[in-house]
């Protein structure tokens, strides 16, 4: 599936959704279904702080696709972090760093990214195309 | 009494809370960020822009003269407010962050030398905390600390127990942003007069909720901002008193504060003008009178009691929700409340309550140290103004018992 693909089947999946309450319930219920990441990776390290809510990012590279793991303390930031994992994750380094994502903005979330959110999920998808960066250059 | 309150006369006055968001009325429940302006001050501004606007002091023409009247008259007014001795003692600044700066700025040049000491309590704003630190780590001093005990009300005998031969500097807060605790300033500052030491009181969160008398209080510096008590942004005052702030150097260089100017030295201005370098806020300060006015209007001491009342009520309604945890539950409380509900994060609780039109502040409120000190990663914070009512803490409280289903 591409990133393009991902995208459309998660603005299909909300579409069902016209009440704000479900659509973030919804988004709870990701948040919950979130795999966690592994302990090791939940360390400073792999902390991208928000002014409020913290996000866990690791990447590594297999079989020339970029495999992300991510978790959050606040539950809502969780489930968002699910839709971009399941976006980005297991896509070329090249895609994801060509990729201009507006799903978020069209399931109605566009908030959730706006910089006064502080929840660090605009750092997220800059960390996560930066990992994408890093893995291309490595792979020549 | 509160009872004869007149909500529905003051809710009118206020434009912006008349709005829905997310297709609800909005409840606005942010005020110790920000208070929300009255028609009086918008008025006032833009009456300033149509009939009065000019640069103030010097000019010789009519409107400047004008202006400057106005500008001037309402330094007079802030005297009044706070019952300040003498209109010399008060000094416009962009807000209490200027104002602090100011004094921790000014100060630690004249006073502070290696192995000297600051006191201020955990419980503060990093605004009143920042410039302090670093004044201290420039100046090689020590800013120590004063704690708090398991109701969110200064340990006021750790405070006295670091006072020494050392300190130079009690600074604290009037009223706590994250917990609401008033602090029993007008007894620290007495046993800090006693060895002869000056006092700060950050009054950002208390001007708007208590009458304040830095004549009785006796504090040595008084700071606050006008956004915070229904006046506009970027204008705030210092107050200091006449021999402390008479003793402090100059914080910005420029126009207006000075008194000549000569190619290799200049002599400063008096009192006010001696710290007011710049055109100031000139609109800012027509809006800040309204908001006075205002104010006097509808008397300290009724907004006061209303407040109380509010703060009673919404204690009581989130009480009923299980697995609400109260952060700051002193008996002497601005009507603010922070909370905790079980393990859910307090942003998630913001974002809910947010699309029921609630706005709530979450997060660690400009006071990490604070955070730390709880173990917790922020809070959320309902605070009041006198323009929110009962139903609307009803609202709330059945809004957060629906997130905390959503979010468990």
């Amino acid at each position: 599936m591409t990133i393009k693909e991902a995208e459309k089947q998660i603005i299909q999946e909300f579409s069902v959704y016209d009440d704000w309450l479900d659509k973030y319930n919804f988004l709870v219920e990701m948040g919950k279904s979130l795999p966690m990441i592994d302990p090791e990776y939940q360390t400073d390290t792999y902390l991208i702080s928000g002014c409020q809510s913290k996000v866990w990012l690791y990447a590594r590279l297999s079989d020339g696709k970029v495999i992300f793991t991510a978790d959050s303390d606040a539950i809502i930031t969780k489930g968002i972090i699910s839709l971009l994992i399941r976006v980005f994750s297991g896509q070329a380094p090249d895609d994801i760093l060509h990729a201009d994502l507006t799903f978020i903005d069209q399931i109605g979330l566009k908030e959730n990214l706006s910089p006064n959110r502080s929840n660090g999920l605009v750092s997220m998808i800059k960390q996560m195309k930066l990992y994408a960066q890093v893995f291309k250059m490595k792979q020549g | 009494m509160f009872l004869s309150f007149p909500i529905d006369r003051v809710r009118a006055d206020f434009p912006i809370l008349h709005q829905q968001v997310y297709k609800r009325p909005l409840v606005y429940f942010d005020n110790a960020a920000s208070t929300q302006k009255p028609v009086q001050v918008i008025d006032a501004i833009r009456r300033y822009y149509e009939q009065d606007n000019c640069n103030i002091h010097r000019g010789v023409h009519y409107l400047s003269v004008k202006a400057t009247e106005a500008f001037e008259e309402t330094r007079k007014e802030i005297r009044e407010f706070i019952n300040a001795r003498d209109t010399r003692e008060i000094i416009f600044t962009k807000g209490t962050t200027e104002s602090l700066n100011l004094v921790a700025s000014s100060f630690g040049k004249r006073y502070i030398r290696p192995g000297d000491e600051v006191i201020a309590t955990i419980m503060e704003h990093h605004s009143n905390f920042v410039p302090w630190q670093q004044m201290c780590l420039e100046c090689g001093a020590t800013l120590r600390v004063a704690g708090i005990d398991d109701r969110g009300m200064l340990n006021v005998g750790e405070l006295f127990g670091m006072i020494s031969e050392k300190t130079r500097m009690i600074t604290l807060t009037h009223v706590s942003n994250v917990l609401g605790t008033i602090n029993p300033v007008k007894e620290i500052i007495a046993e800090a007069h006693k060895h002869g030491i000056p006092v700060l009181i950050d009054g950002a969160q208390g001007i708007s909720h208590l009458p304040v008398d830095v004549q009785d209080m006796d504090c040595d510096f008084y700071c606050f901002s006008g956004h915070k008590m229904y006046g506009p942004m970027g204008i705030g005052v210092l107050y200091g008193k006449e021999k402390c702030l008479e003793e402090l150097p100059p914080y910005q260089m420029g126009g207006e504060m000075i008194k000549e100017v000569y190619v290799d030295h200049t002599t400063f201005n008096e009192l006010p003008f001696k710290f007011e370098a710049g055109t100031p806020n000139v609109e800012g300060v027509a809006g800040l009178r309204a908001a006075l006015h205002y104010l006097n209007e509808l008397g300290m001491d009724n907004i006061m009691d209303y407040e109380a009342s509010l703060l009673k009520y919404a204690t009581e309604k989130l009480a009923g929700i299980e697995g609400v945890r109260f952060y700051g539950t002193s008996d002497w409380k601005a009507s603010l409340i922070s909370f905790l509900i079980g393990k859910i994060h307090p942003y998630d609780v913001g974002m809910i309550i947010d699309k029921m039109g609630i706005a709530v502040r979450t997060g660690h409120h400009c006071a990490m140290p604070l955070m730390d000190y709880l173990h917790i990663p922020g809070t959320v914070r309902a605070s009041f103004a006198f323009y929110n009512t009962m139903e609307e803490i009803d609202w709330m409280a059945l809004a957060v018992a629906k997130a905390k289903k959503m979010l468990e």
